[in-house]
């Protein structure tokens, strides 16, 4: 097995959130990210689900340093990231991308779409004579699916499934080796969002790229990845290669997720079992003891509240944290 | 007998580049105590068509044609007119209940006003009446939240009161717009169960606007399909499903990954761009991204027609023969 791309080791993320307090204050900590591990192989898709506020966008920014990381490691070919100088880390970001969800807010109106692929070129390679650069824009653009053409126009003269492939470029003009994608399609309607997974896929493919790809939709993520994390307030619930998840899911939290996708398909989808789960996810500043998904889980017993499941190889490439898995 | 009946309606906004048409002479009709799905994605009009219903257009919006509710005219009437149809015998969801909630009242004042208002009851009744629809939209500790704000609720629980609030006058019709697309799955399955509890023990019609497919399977006895302003599609939910008739709903359908079924490889796509509505393209609107368009479709642009008892397509291309 090649040596990872990425090892990220217990990697905890915890914000103060006040709490009251008026001439001293007091803080809680909000545990957004809470023991979070995984590795990444080059060329490999990893994909991160889970509802609002599991701290799937969180895990993605302490991975590129755009948050501190409370505790625990993030080492990118065997150096540590958390413990890098800033200079450094400029080194390591040539290599690591970011794609976010909102793809007009994320590009700046007053840039034109030229410009803006071309700033990491800029901010890396100064020297870089400006007919070059135009060349390599524009031959990312077309790589992408844009018109190179289009070089001088601004991103309000393009449709949203356009401006995420202006940012789709942006990410990919310094060839990096892993990009995350954080809900890259989740603002853009059903038939772009077909186009720009695709386009993922297709540059994945051409650039041996690693991506981590971070969405609430479970059936994208399952299209794209190869294997898939789940995540429930900070913790990893489950962990395993696409096909034994999606197939077979362990944990019971990754059971009620998938049923409550509905099935585009009318008869199907009013003769399934429904599992549904009570109330709403609990608030990550006072969550449940033991497993933090016990207040929801139907399977959930004593131990559950009294010992934290320990995230365990239940099966070859599935992990799973659960006291009931087997049963 | 047809509740709510829409007859060729357009609405249009007038903006500094001239008037764009959001919604081209659009025929629907809600039957009573059934579930329209009206499926479509960003800017094909399926919340403009009831916000014209409402008569909750913008400013810059008018509209024209005919909307019949219960066989009176909404287009048009004065103000209190529809305020005795709507929070009253047609209730609306949208999409964000946290926009659409007052920041400043508490639950039990903003359900009980609806029953003030249109029923007038007293304080009291109105506070016992949202009590018994929080408890019927399955609020926990529903008492305790009548004296609750807004902020103080979570989205999940918001919605149930938007569904709640939407309920309180009994409507025969509840125009529900994204209700759960601000929602996280596991609390998207808890709001289409109660939607389903509503229509069938209260036989309230319902319309569903949504632009996601598997929504509509779960819920929708028929369905609309929207492009550019337009119904390209109308039938029967299984009908839809099982066999699409115009190539747009053939095209979203392929397109919508799934859980059901085998994976992998690319995804199916539909070509091309969303059409801008300000230079809409001659004929079918739909011909640029089409992979059936002949050179008819771009010069003429083809009626809704019916197909068979239950179903209509707007399309010239025959699908099953190509």
């Amino acid at each position: 097995m090649p040596e990872p791309l990425l090892k990220v080791r217990d990697l905890k993320v915890h914000y103060p959130v006040r709490t009251g307090g008026v001439v001293v204050r007091r803080f809680a900590a909000l545990k957004a990210v809470d023991g979070v591990s995984f590795d990444l192989q080059p060329g490999e898709t990893l994909g991160v689900v889970g509802e609002s506020g599991c701290g799937k966008s969180t895990l993605g920014r302490a991975v590129l340093q755009l948050v501190s990381a409370t505790a625990g490691s993030v080492s990118w070919l065997g150096c540590d990231l958390t413990k890098q100088t800033k200079r450094e880390l400029k080194d390591c970001r040539k290599d690591l991308q970011v794609v976010f969800q909102d793809p007009l807010a994320s590009l700046d109106p007053r840039m034109t779409a030229g410009d803006i692929i071309a700033e990491p070129l800029r901010n890396y390679f100064p020297a870089m004579s400006a007919v070059e650069r135009k060349a390599k824009v524009q031959d990312m653009m077309a790589k992408v699916g844009l018109l190179p053409a289009m070089i001088n126009r601004y991103p309000h003269e393009f449709s949203g499934g356009q401006c995420q492939r202006i940012g789709i470029a942006r990410a990919m003009i310094l060839n990096p080796k892993l990009v995350i994608c954080d809900e890259p399609v989740s603002a853009l309607d059903v038939s772009i969002r077909a186009q720009v997974i695709n386009l993922l896929m297709d540059l994945q493919k051409a650039f041996n790229l690693s991506l981590i790809f971070i969405s609430h939709d479970l059936a994208v993520v399952r299209h794209i990845s190869h294997r898939v994390m789940v995540l429930y307030l900070g913790k990893v619930m489950e962990l395993a290669e696409r096909d034994a998840l999606y197939q077979s899911p362990l944990h019971p939290y990754t059971q009620a997720l998938m049923a409550a996708v509905p099935i585009p398909d009318p008869d199907k989808e009013r003769a399934k079992a429904r599992v549904i789960l009570s109330d709403d996810p609990p608030s990550p500043l006072n969550p449940p003891s033991g497993c933090v998904f016990r207040t929801r889980c139907p399977k959930a017993t004593g131990v559950c509240a009294e010992k934290i499941p320990t995230l365990d190889a239940a099966r070859a490439g599935q992990e799973v944290a659960c006291h009931h898995w087997r049963g | 007998m047809a509740i709510l009946d829409i007859r060729n309606l357009t609405v249009s906004f007038a903006t500094p580049d001239g008037a764009v048409s959001a919604v081209n002479d659009v025929s629907l009709s809600l039957q009573k105590g059934e579930c329209l799905g009206i499926v479509g994605e960003s800017g094909s009009g399926k919340s403009q068509t009831f916000m014209a219903a409402m008569g909750l257009l913008a400013t810059n919006g008018t509209a024209r044609g005919e909307i019949l509710f219960d066989g009176k005219n909404l287009i048009g009437a004065d103000e209190g007119t529809l305020n005795t149809v709507r929070g009253n015998r047609m209730g609306m969801i949208f999409q964000d209940p946290m926009t659409s909630l007052t920041p400043h009242m508490k639950i039990g004042r903003q359900l009980g006003e609806v029953m003030i208002r249109h029923r007038g009851a007293s304080i009291s009744q109105a506070r016992e009446q949202a009590l018994a629809m929080l408890k019927r939209v399955q609020v926990p500790e529903a008492e305790r939240r009548l004296d609750m704000y807004p902020h103080e609720l979570s989205g999940g629980l918001r919605q149930r009161v938007m569904i709640a609030m939407a309920l309180m006058c009994s409507p025969e019709a509840i125009i529900a717009d994204e209700p759960t697309t601000a929602l996280d799955v596991t609390v998207q399955a808890q709001i289409l169960d109660i939607l389903r509890d509503v229509k069938e023990r209260l036989n309230t019609a319902v319309v569903l606007i949504t632009h996601d497919l598997g929504v509509i399977a779960g819920l929708a006895d028929r369905v609309a399909v929207m492009y550019a302003g337009r119904i390209v599609e109308v039938g029967d939910v299984r009908g839809i499903f099982a066999d699409p008739q115009h190539p747009y709903t053939k095209g979203l359908l392929a397109c919508t990954p799934r859980l059901d079924d085998a994976c992998g490889g690319l995804m199916t796509t539909i070509s091309g761009q969303p059409p801008n509505l300000q230079r809409l393209p001659a004929g079918c609107a739909f011909h640029p991204r089409c992979g059936y368009a002949s050179e008819r479709c771009s010069a003429e642009r083809p009626a809704l027609e019916q197909t068979a008892p239950t179903r209509a397509k707007a399309c010239f291309a025959n699908l099953k023969a190509a």
